[in-house]
């Protein structure tokens, strides 16, 4: 009798769950990165099924690591027949950057119950980050919103690797063409929203120089975090000046 | 290795999280995180539309670099990804069909 209720109970909450604006928000927010995940996923499917993982393993990666340039990396350093080891201190080296990320994310997504953390942050990336960073304000409850934008993008990422993955034998892609540069507008775009200050635009142009300059010198995707950290120190140093 | 790679992108994505999630704090330090984002996104755009191959790619034939320009003025005036991406799509196919 009493299970029948919870159950109800339970059946009302998911329901409720669903219907959440917040949610719903998140989802909507996500089209976009799910769109500039398509090419990605599916070139990096058609990758490594060249490159010799099953399909299935292809897919699992993406559903358990959930890491484009990771995954991209690991492809091929497989491929090159790097150790275990070196692939798994490379994927480690190429998502530190998700520290800052999700650290800068710790602002809005306080003092809920310690169990919504590891879900939310494992749906922690640079598109999802920045979306969400862009409109998290406006959203009442901000772990809702999160949670519906990084679930999308999360299965827009999975379906569209396995697409890649299971349809390689089938149809020759090519070169994404201008779908390469989905996701490029999409951080300009992100950017500008992003920016409300003299020092922001400051922040932003050193950090674009500093990643340009760690990219060319500094192998192994250390650019983006170098630059990051070193450019978001600057501004807190012109911002002690005004 | 699946599991090591897993491990090694969870924990760095949850740990922040947790552990700042429920603390209070210091002024500079929420100034630095407040600059992670505009610091983060350029980080990431720069290399791709100015590098290709790992070396510099300033040319008119670099696609992604001539529509950068138009891109982010669409951006500026409407501040809607939705009209810049599909903005910033035409812009490169125009660009590639040009240049």
């Amino acid at each position: 009798m009493s299970q029948s209720k919870e159950q109800l109970v339970n059946k009302k909450n998911i329901i409720k769950k669903i219907n959440d604006s917040n949610f719903k928000n998140g989802i909507k927010d996500a089209v976009p990165i799910v769109i500039g995940y398509l090419p990605i996923g599916m070139a990096y499917g058609m990758l490594a099924v060249n490159k010799g993982l099953s399909p299935l393993q292809t897919t699992a990666m993406s559903i358990f690591v959930f890491a484009g340039s990771a995954q991209l990396v690991s492809i091929e350093m497989i491929s090159a027949g790097a150790a275990v080891a070196a692939i798994i201190a490379m994927t480690f080296l190429v998502n530190l950057r998700h520290l800052l990320l999700s650290a800068s994310l710790s602002l809005h997504l306080r003092d809920l119950p310690l169990y919504y953390y590891p879900f939310l942050g494992f749906l922690v990336t640079d598109e999802s980050f920045a979306v969400g960073m862009s409109k998290i304000h406006d959203q009442e409850k901000k772990n809702r919103y999160f949670f519906g934008l990084g679930l999308t993008a999360y299965f827009g990422w999975v379906s569209s690797s396995a697409v890649g993955a299971f349809l390689t034998e089938f149809i020759n892609f090519g070169s994404g063409g201008a779908l390469d540069f989905v996701l490029p507008a999409m951080f300009i775009v992100l950017l500008v929203m992003q920016i409300s200050s003299r020092s922001e635009i400051i922040v932003a142009v050193f950090s674009a120089g500093l990643s340009i300059l760690f990219s060319l010198t500094i192998n192994g995707s250390w650019n983006i975090i170098l630059a990051t950290v070193m450019a978001a120190f600057l501004g807190v140093y012109i911002s002690g000046d005004n | 290795m699946i599991a090591g790679m897993f491990l090694v992108t969870f924990i760095p994505r949850v740990l922040p999280l947790v552990l700042l999630g429920n603390k209070e704090l210091p002024e500079k330090v929420v100034l630095w995180l407040s600059f992670i984002p505009a610091a983060v996104l350029s980080a990431l755009l720069a290399p791709s539309i100015l590098l290709q191959n790992g070396s510099l790619y300033l040319s008119l034939e670099n696609t992604s670099l001539v529509a950068f320009f138009p891109t982010l003025l669409v951006a500026y005036k409407t501040k809607n990804i939705f009209y810049t991406v599909s903005g910033g799509l035409i812009i490169y196919l125009l660009t590639s069909v040009l240049f």
